[in-house]
Formats: structure tokens, C-alpha cells, sequence
């Protein structure tokens, strides 16, 4: 290999490893606290004026809750409709949970998400930004949750999930679904606030609730909070999603990446100049003992 | 004579014989465009539905399964098949054994046309393609994400194959200064192109970590990344078995002065390749089985299905190639090679389609239009690899 050539190589293996260097700490504290919303399911009528409350204010389609008979069957949210709430037959009676984005504090969602379309703001939301987002889908894969939905029939489809109202948020209003409930069902706050709340009820009554809250530890933890009288797998949830950040799951591969990026470049080089054979030196003539011959 | 007057001539000449060079040859009702031609145009058909009304309008795709064959298949299996084109680049230029330097040509186009064609389809699965700029400029770069490394990669790697192969069209061209320019910048490209297929081989199968409620726990560990890139090696080995033999029939006249026998030992070496690196990833696979206590799923229909991708399409086609290289078998080498093939198709199904939310009572299957389409990109990487092949120096020297 002349000068020329060396430079060359080197040159083009190393501009190209220049842009892929992703890995990029961002450990910087945030002043705010996320923010959440605590479920007492318990309290819940199954009224849905969370439900149309969320498509006004989302512009979706607005159930027609006094005639639909949605509560017949356990439904899920769709493109169409942020959040859904489930009726569910258990030895406590009827139990009514409302289902939306959980807003996880490390978003399996957003760390998929390879544009930030997915993204978690720092006052808590995970949000969808349309003009970043190819619409890969790989958000959905990531979910525990099952949460963002596709407009699949859409020639520019937009990926479909609750927002917790950011916008709403911003203009210091809570959001529509807190705002719209009826019995104290939803309650808005910084999630440590949420935190001391649900121990309190749990504590003061002992045999109303089941002693988790859902929420506190599933999937690393999640700005929504659930409170139930029953197990929490009777009541539509996933109770098998284990307690590590779903980002956790890639930080391994991700960590081996620079490994790969450059030490095997350094080793392949290394090998090529090694096994170059321009001036090889027959191994056989050179080592052999005078007692070896044959 | 000015430099811009030869510079313009030389243009002239080139854009006058790449014109002539396009025109079709030989018969054009071959059973191979009889099947094929009608295939695309359907599939051109589909597409236009698909970027007016939505990806829905033509996929069985839904809000459970947002990934079908298009992805599972053209993306994740044919990235896999195409990892000949790295393996071979290190044996030849890194490792420098001349004995495999009459395929490296032929393998790096595959290589090539299938990461422009099957990584391509991406393209056609995504919602909004017009923003697939957004993750190589502007500033919305996902630093964190491992889809981010991995269409890095993808891009990276297509322009490092471009350039292993550019010699080749430097050469078809007539131009003698670029093909020797090219030629210097091979080694770079080979070693930054090894280094990106490691990384985007392995990439393709960490997307699937987070899907950890959702995969199957005998398909789902830990060790997708390793998993994934050590198939790749022995994928891309048996590719190019099967192409090869492909090819040998097809390309007959094009092998002028080919040495048969030189064609065998490749053959034999490929193979021995295959069942080594087959049998790394049987062990590993295993080792994970006792690991993981796996012996507790193997109940019902995943169970036997597991075991049939394992033992039927791994480890059987593993001690066939063994034994065919024991006994210079080259027709046993062949149809271990299809085995190992289905095997890697079945394993990439398995994770991104089959086993993935294996407890659904509504399962995804692909719609028609998905498998035309599918076809349509396979077809069509053919057509091109055609072209390519009996117009450019690929399978052999020009005489």
C-alpha cells in the first residue's frame, strides 16, 4: 500500500464513522417535574365524559354516549379516539377504567423514535410532531401499551395517541378529561404529589384497594397512576411488562456501537496490512531447522 | 485541444454508448418475463392505490401489527441474505485468499441490488417517505434510537458497495482514469463496509428488544443483535451458493473460459464456511435454550415450530453441508443451501411477523397485494441484475 493509498483509506474510513457517532449523553436536570394524572377506579361511574371531552378538544370523532352502547364490549383507543373507557364484570362489581397514553417517564415510544416525532417534553407529555415523523411505525412496535394508533388509511397518515393536553398544559389549564370529570376520578398533578395521595388512600383504607398502584413501577414508571379495589390484571391490565425502562432493553447495543465503530475498522486495517503479500518471505525455507529435513 | 472540449467529448461518448447499452437483448418472451412483467405492472397498480389511500387500502396491516411483510420480509430477511457481499469483501480484500476474487464482483452487486431494492421497499411501507430525509439532515436527529443507527447504516453502506463496485462501470464505461481512481478507494470501502454491516446486521435485530412483552420468549432474548448477525454470515454464504448455481445455468455464455473445477472449490469453501458458522449459532442457540430454561415452552404449536426452524432449517442443512463438503458433494451443498435459506426467511418471520403477539386471536397475513408487491421487488432487482450482467464485466473479465 503506497502513501497515497493509506491516506485515502484512512480518509474514508474515518469520515464515514464521523456523522454515526450517536451516542450522546444527555443527562442535563430538568428544574420541573413531570407531571400526571392519578386514576381512582374506584370512583369511576362510567359516564365518558372524559371521552367526549377528549375529542372536543382533540377535534375527534365525539362518541354519542347516551346511545352507542359502547360499554357492551371492552374497547381499545383508536385513530380515531385518544382515550376509551372499559367496563369490566369483577367480584367487586362492575369496575370502569379509562385507557389512554400512560406518558412513561422513559418512553420505550420516544427512544425508538429515530427523527424525536416521538417526544417526551419536559413537563411531562409524550407528544407526536407530524412534520418530523416518516411514519415508520416502529413507535407501535416499542409500545408495552399498545398506544399510538396509525391513520392507516390515510395518504399522509398521522400517528394518533393523547398528548395529556399539552397544549392545554401550556396555557396553564388541566387537561380536558381531568376538567370534564365528574366524581374526582382523574386527578392532575406532579407525579410525587400523585404519589403521596394514592399511599393515602390505599393507607386509610386498607380493604378498598388493592395495595399497588399501577403506574408507580410498570415499564421504569409512568406519569399516569392507577388505583383499583381489584387485582389489576381483572381490570384489563398488562401486569407482565416488568419494571425496567423499556430504553434500558437497546442501551446495551447502543454502548457497543463506538466498540464496533472503531475497533473494528483498526483491527480489519491492521489484518490487511498483515496479510499483504508483496514481499513475502517463504515461511517454509526461512524456519526450518536443519534437523527437519526430510 | 482545451480540457473542457475533451471533457465534453468524453461525456458525449459515454451518454451515446450508455443509451445504445440500454437498449434490450436477446429473446423478449422468455418464461421468466411472461411471469414477471405482468407481476410488476400489477404491482405498479398497488403502489398508486397505496400512496392515495393510505397503506390500509392495500395491507392487512393494523393498529396491532404495524409491521408485515414488507418490513419482516424485503427489509429484515433480505438485509440478512445480502450479508455475502461483507463476508466475501473480507475474505478477498482484508484476508486477501485469491480464490474467491471471480465472485467478489457478482456478490458485491447482489449485495448492492438488494440493499437499493429490499431496503428500498422501506420506502413503500412508510407513512410519510418525504420526510425519510429527516433522520441524515435537519435537526431532529434520534441519537438515542437504534432505527436511527441502522438507516444510517443502510445509507452508508449502499454508497460504500457503490463505490466497491464503481470499478466495474468504470471499466464497462471505458474510463480508465475514474476505474483506477475507484480501484484505491476499495480497501477503505471494504473496511468501513464491514464495519457498518456488523453493526446494521446486528441493528436490524435490537429493534425488537423493546418488543419484549410481544415476541415470543423463544424468540425473543437478550441476544436478537448477536443472534441476527451471526445468521447473516452464514445467510449471506448460502446466497451466494444458491445464486451462484442460479447464475451458472442462466449466465452459461457470459463464463467464457471459466474454470469448472476452480468453481467447485469455491463452492466446497463456501460450504464449509456455511456449516461452521451455522454450528456457532446452533451452539449459541443452545446455550440460550438451557439458559432461559426453554424446554418449559416447548409445548404446542410454537414449540414444534421453534424446533422446526432450529433443527429442521439449521442444524440438518449445518451437517448436510458437513457432509457434502466430507464427500464433494456439490448437489447436497445446494439443497442445504435452500434449507439454510428457508431457515433465515422463517427466523426473520418468526421475530418482526409470526411470533410477534404470538397470543393474538387475530393474526396478521400478508393481503395479495403485500405478496404482489413483494414480488414486484424481487422481480424487478432481477430485471436490473440482468442488465447489469450481460452488459458489465461482472461474471468475468471482459475477453
Amino acid at each position: 500500500m503506497d502513501r497515497r493509498q493509506f491516506f485515502l483509506t484512512t480518509a474514508s474510513v474515518c469520515a464515514g464513522g464521523m456523522p454515526t457517532n450517536t451516542l450522546k449523553a444527555a443527562d442535563a436536570k430538568e428544574p420541573k417535574e413531570f407531571v400526571g394524572v392519578l386514576v381512582d377506579t374506584t370512583r369511576c361511574i362510567g359516564c365518558r365524559s372524559c371521552e367526549v371531552a377528549c375529542s372536543e378538544a382533540n377535534s375527534n370523532f365525539v362518541p354519542d354516549v347516551q346511545n352507542d352502547n359502547a360499554l357492551q364490549q371492552v374497547r381499545d383507543t383508536s385513530d380515531k379516539q385518544y382515550t376509551v373507557v372499559n367496563q369490566f364484570k369483577t367480584a367487586k362489581g362492575d369496575v370502569f377504567v379509562k385507557r389512554q397514553c400512560m406518558h412513561c417517564w422513559q418512553a420505550a415510544c420516544v427512544a425508538m423514535c429515530l427523527v424525536n416525532a416521538m417526544y417526551k417534553n419536559k413537563e411531562g407529555p409524550v407528544t407526536w410532531d407530524g412534520d418530523k415523523c416518516v411514519g415508520c411505525r416502529f413507535c407501535m412496535v416499542a409500545c408495552p401499551f399498545d398506544i399510538p394508533k396509525a391513520e392507516y388509511r390515510s395518504w399522509n397518515p398521522r400517528i394518533m395517541k393523547c398528548t395529556m393536553c399539552y397544549e392545554r398544559l401550556q396555557e396553564g389549564k388541566r387537561p380536558a378529561c381531568v376538567e370534564a370529570c365528574p366524581t374526582d376520578t382523574l386527578m392532575f398533578g406532579q407525579k410525587r404529589e400523585l404519589m403521596e395521595i394514592a399511599r393515602h388512600r390505599v393507607y386509610n383504607h386498607p380493604d378498598k384497594y388493592v395495595h399497588q398502584i399501577y403506574g408507580e413501577h410498570e415499564a421504569g414508571g409512568t406519569g399516569w397512576l392507577y388505583l383499583s379495589a381489584v387485582p389489576f390484571d381483572q381490570i384489563g391490565f398488562r401486569t407482565d411488562l416488568g419494571t425496567t425502562p423499556y430504553p434500558e432493553y437497546t442501551k446495551q447495543f447502543l454502548v457497543s456501537v463506538p466498540l464496533v465503530l472503531f475497533g473494528v475498522p483498526a483491527l480489519l486495517l491492521g489484518l490487511s496490512e498483515l496479510t499483504d503479500r508483496k514481499n513475502e518471505v517463504l515461511e517454509s525455507e526461512e524456519w526450518k531447522k536443519p534437523g527437519d529435513a526430510e | 485541444m482545451n480540457t473542457t472540449a475533451v471533457v465534453t467529448s468524453e461525456l458525449n461518448r459515454v451518454i451515446r454508448f450508455v443509451w445504445e447499452e440500454l437498449k434490450p437483448r436477446g429473446k423478449w418472451l422468455t418464461p421468466f418475463n411472461i411471469i414477471s412483467i405482468p407481476i410488476i405492472l400489477i404491482g405498479l397498480v398497488i403502489l398508486f392505490f397505496r400512496f392515495v389511500y393510505g397503506i390500509g387500502s392495500v395491507t392487512n396491516l393494523n393498529q396491532y401489527y404495524p409491521l408485515g411483510i414488507w418490513v419482516g420480509f424485503d427489509v429484515v430477511t433480505g438485509v440478512a441474505l445480502a450479508g455475502g457481499a461483507y463476508v466475501i469483501t473480507f475474505v478477498v480484500y482484508v484476508m486477501r485468499i485469491e480464490k474467491y476474487h471471480s465472485i467478489v464482483r457478482v456478490t458485491v452487486l447482489n449485495g448492492l441490488l438488494a440493499y437499493i431494492f429490499y431496503a428500498g421497499a422501506l420506502t413503500l411501507d412508510l407513512g410519510r417517505p418525504w420526510h425519510i430525509v429527516n433522520p441524515i439532515i435537519g435537526n431532529s436527529f434520534g441519537y438515542n434510537s437504534v432505527l436511527f443507527l441502522v438507516s444510517w447504516h443502510f445509507l452508508l453502506y449502499m454508497i460504500t458497495m457503490a463505490v466497491e463496485f464503481s470499478p466495474v462501470v468504470a471499466e464497462w464505461a471505458k474510463l480508465e482514469k475514474a476505474r483506477k481512481f475507484l480501484t484505491a478507494l476499495t480497501l477503505g470501502a471494504v473496511i468501513f463496509g464491514i464495519t457498518l454491516s456488523i453493526l446494521h446486521q446486528s441493528g436490524l435485530g435490537a429493534l425488537f428488544l423493546m418488543a419484549k412483552p410481544k415476541i415470543h420468549p423463544l424468540w425473543y432474548s437478550e441476544f436478537i443483535p448477536v443472534m441476527f448477525f451471526v445468521s447473516s454470515i452464514f445467510a449471506g454464504l448460502s446466497m451466494i451458493i444458491f445464486e451462484g448455481t442460479i447464475s451458472h445455468k442462466v449466465f452459461k455464455d457470459l463464463l467464457g473460459g471459466h474454470d469448472h473445477h476452480q468453481y467447485e472449490e469455491i463452492l466446497l469453501g463456501l460450504a464449509k464456511g456455511a456449516a461452521i458458522t451455522m454450528f456457532v449459532y446452533y451452539f449459541f442457540q443452545a446455550l440460550l435454550f438451557i439458559h432461559e430454561k426453554r424446554w418449559e415452552l416447548i409445548t404446542g404449536f410454537w414449540g414444534y415450530w421453534y424446533l422446526l426452524e432450529i433443527i429442521g432449517l439449521v442444524l440438518i442443512p449445518c451437517f448436510m453441508y458437513a457432509y457434502a463438503v466430507r464427500n464433494r458433494n456439490l448437489a447436497i451443498i445446494k439443497v442445504a443451501s435452500v434449507l439454510t435459506l428457508l431457515g433465515i426467511i422463517l427466523n426473520r418471520l418468526n421475530v418482526t411477523v409470526i411470533a410477534y403477539r404470538w397470543y393474538d386471536l387475530d393474526k396478521y397475513y400478508p393481503s395479495w397485494q403485500e405478496v404482489v408487491v413483494t414480488l414486484m421487488v424481487v422481480f424487478t432487482e432481477i430485471w436490473v441484475f440482468r442488465w447489469i450482467v450481460t452488459r458489465m464485466p461482472v461474471l468475468a473479465k471482459r475477453q
